[in-house]
Formats: C-alpha cells, structure tokens, sequence
C-alpha cells in the first residue's frame, strides 16, 4: 500500500500506520473495566479511581452508559467542599463514544479531534462493553507487532533449516569430497555465451547454495565466459565444489594474454568492435571478477592459453 | 512499487515474462555496459537499456534483476526474447529516451543503487 506524499512522491505505509487500519477498537481494549453508579458518592469515586489507579471512569445506571466521571470533577468537587455530593451532579453527561467495531484509526482521529483521555465503547446495542484510553491503543499496537515478529522469526527459522552446503558437508564423512561441474565454451562467438554460468548457478542454488554467494558466483563465472567467448579459441568452465568453499576455473587454449598485469587494470580492453557492439570489451570483467572471488589468480602464457581460478567461500 | 504498477504508470509495453510482474521493484540502473550493471545493478532493480540482443537477459538474470527496460521503442531479438521467457524475466519497452524515462522514474520514486 502507498501513500501519496504532498511533494507527489509515493511513501511507503509504516507497518504501524497499516496496522490502525487493521485493528478495531474492540480488539485493543483492555478486557476488564471498572464502572460506578450515579447514587455513589465523590467520595466513594475518590476511594475507587486511587485503589484501581485510574484518573477517570464511566457511570452506569441499569446496564446503559449515562455519563463519564474523571480525577478533575473530583478535583472540583473537592475545591467546592462538595465531596459527599453524588457522582450524578458531577459527572459529564455529554460523552463521545466508540464503537468496538470501529477501525483504530477512527478512533485515533477522535482523540486529536475531543482531546480526551478516555471514551467509553459501545456495541452496536449501545452497551457498554469496554473502555480504551491512548494507553491501550499504543499496547494494541505492541501486541500486535510482536505476534507478527513471531510469525515472521519463525519463518525465518524454517528458512534457516534448508540444507546448506556447509550443512551438507557437516553431515557427510569422507577423507575427500567434492563435485565437480565442467561446461565447455566455444570461442569467438558471443552466441551461446551466458549459458554455462546460468546452468552452474542452477546447479549450485539445487545444492543449497545461499542467494548472496550464489550470485557473486553467477556473475564472476559469467564474465569468466564471456571473456572465454570473446578472446579465445574456446575453453572449459568447470567448478568444484568442496567442502570449504568453491573453485571456479576458466580454462582456455589459447591465444593468451601478453600482459597479466595490464589485462587486469580497470578500462584497459583489447576487445574488437563486434564484442563492444554487444556492450561488453569494456574493461571491467577482470574488475568485477575479482569484486565476486574471494581469491582470484590469473596465469596466462602466449600461445599456449590462460588459466584463471576463483575461489569463494562459504558464509553459512 | 510493484513492477505491475510501473508498467501501467508508464505505459510499458510488456514483451516477456508477463506472469513475473509481482516483483517489488527496490531501485533502478541504467548503463549499455554489461560488465558496469554486473558490477553495479542491485538486486530487484530494473535496468534501462538500449541492447535487445540476448546477452542481456543472462545479464539480468545474474545481477537477479527485477525487469529490463528497453528504451526508443526497441524491440528485442527473437532469441532475446525466447532466452527472456524461458528464464523468467520481464523484457519491457518504453517509446522514450533513456535520459526521459530515467528522469520520470527518479520523479516516481524509483532510486539508484546507493554504495558503488
């Protein structure tokens, strides 16, 4: 949900501002309340509001609400010397109510709107069933994101108990583990290029490979092909996964790169028009490559061919 | 905002993966450097674009970006578009210029990515 910002710009909803629009009145107020009758005296109201630590209440006659009684009529009774007098002479009658079905953000309204601090609620048979004050309104409030912080940390909690590589390798026993994938990429071509990475990171994410690594594992692999694709006369991606961590290598035959040091500085690109027509040949797959890895070296001999390997470890 | 909602706010014509619209889009990246939106996109961005040959939805893909702009009413390559469907990500077109569309999308809320 959005809401429209007077400079025109979409805000996001806060949860709490979400939630007055899910509680109702009748959900945040408290489940016990303490009434008085109008033949009670102020004094009796004094004993009352002190021994419940209350600053006010409602008045009932026959089960129906007939007024409000708070610590300031007390307050006046007691300048005037009338603290015997009946809570009926002293009570506000002109009472605004709520209704306990009525969204909390109604009610919210009506409270910067009359300033009091209290407003009796009423069933739609005009019963008194409850009293809120701004005190329950901000504990409704609390209540209700902390179950949902619940919900939400168990959620998580089932998420955490998806197997992961680490997991995985925890669980097995064997003097050497590892997989290994091997994809073979064509060269001078930028036709099938992208598809060893993807299926690689598919494979990954099947054994449980979390999000974060995976895609800085996705992108240095895809670079590593495309360079593969570009520059060379084909190779092979292959990636071993063990049990610290994982090896990716991009293994080509040739024709080489003279300069290793070069190769890896930022902008610097030998690639032909027809690689920088596809938007690559920028100079920047070494750079982001060695953003992803953890580890990267680089060897390279001419004419032999190129051998570069990325190590990545496991974060959880 | 949901990718839904910004293809209806601008107009965009859908030309793949019109069944992963759902996505909530966490900001937006625009550059012709495959290498530069790998390095920098972040994810749930949509990227603005004037590439419609295929490569640009393994980019997408692995940057796990929300959706691919396509700018000037380009329209994308049949491969492109094949690669697109069968890997799930929205290819969308807009009549506008790069510098047009951006602008608006600033105005709409839409951001850049923040740490480069």
């Amino acid at each position: 949900m959005t809401l429209q910002r007077k400079d025109g710009l979409p805000d996001r909803m806060t949860k709490t501002q979400e939630m007055v629009y899910e509680l109702t009145v009748g959900e945040v107020m408290p489940p016990t309340m303490v009434t008085v009758a109008p033949e009670q005296t102020m004094a009796e109201l004094r004993v009352l509001l002190r021994d419940n630590r209350l600053s006010g209440t409602p008045v009932v006659e026959n089960g129906k609400l007939v007024g409000m009684i708070s610590i300031e009529d007390l307050i006046n009774a007691l300048t005037d010397n009338a603290i015997s007098a009946s809570i009926r002479e002293k009570m506000k009658t002109k009472v605004e109510c709520l209704y306990a079905d009525e969204l909390l953000v109604h009610c919210i309204a009506k409270f910067s709107k009359y300033g009091y601090r209290r407003y009796p609620v009423l069933n739609r048979d005009d019963q008194l069933v409850g009293i809120v004050t701004k005190g329950s309104i901000v504990e409704g409030l609390l209540k209700k994101l902390e179950v949902e912080y619940e919900q939400a940390e168990s959620k998580v909690a089932v998420a955490r108990q998806r197997p992961t590589m680490k997991k995985f390798f925890e669980d097995v026993s064997a003097d050497e583990i590892s997989f290994i994938f091997k994809y073979h990429v064509a060269g001078r071509s930028l036709k099938e290029a992208g598809k060893a990475a993807s299926e690689l990171k598919n494979a990954l994410r099947k054994m449980g490979v979390c999000p974060p690594l995976l895609r800085r594992i996705g992108v240095a692999t895809y670079e590593a092909e495309i360079n593969l694709a570009s520059y060379t006369m084909g190779g092979v991606i292959r990636a071993q996964v063990e049990k610290w961590g994982i090896t990716v290598e991009a293994i080509d035959t040739g024709p080489g790169i003279p300069d290793v040091e070069k190769a890896q500085q930022a902008g610097f690109s030998t690639a032909p028009d027809w690689v920088r027509e596809l938007g690559f040949g920028a100079g920047m797959g070494l750079v982001n490559m060695k953003k992803c890895a953890d580890e990267m070296n680089l060897k390279s001999s001419v004419p032999e061919g190129t051998h570069l390997t990325m190590q990545f470890y496991y974060t959880s | 905002m949901k990718l839904s909602e910004l293809v209806k706010e601008f107009g965009l014509t859908v030309k793949t993966g019109a069944g992963h619209l759902d996505s909530e889009v966490t900001g937006g990246y625009v550059s012709d450097l495959l290498s530069d939106v790998l390095a920098h996109a972040e994810d749930g961005n949509i990227w603005v674009t004037l590439h419609i040959h295929h490569n640009i939805v393994a980019v997408a893909a692995h940057a796990g970006l929300a959706g691919v702009v396509l700018i000037q009413g380009r329209v994308p390559e049949q491969d492109t578009i094949a690669k697109a469907e069968e890997e799930g990500i929205p290819i969308m077109v807009s009549e506008l210029s790069a510098f047009e569309l951006v602008g608006r999308l600033y105005k709409a809320g839409i951001r850049g990515a923040q740490a480069l």
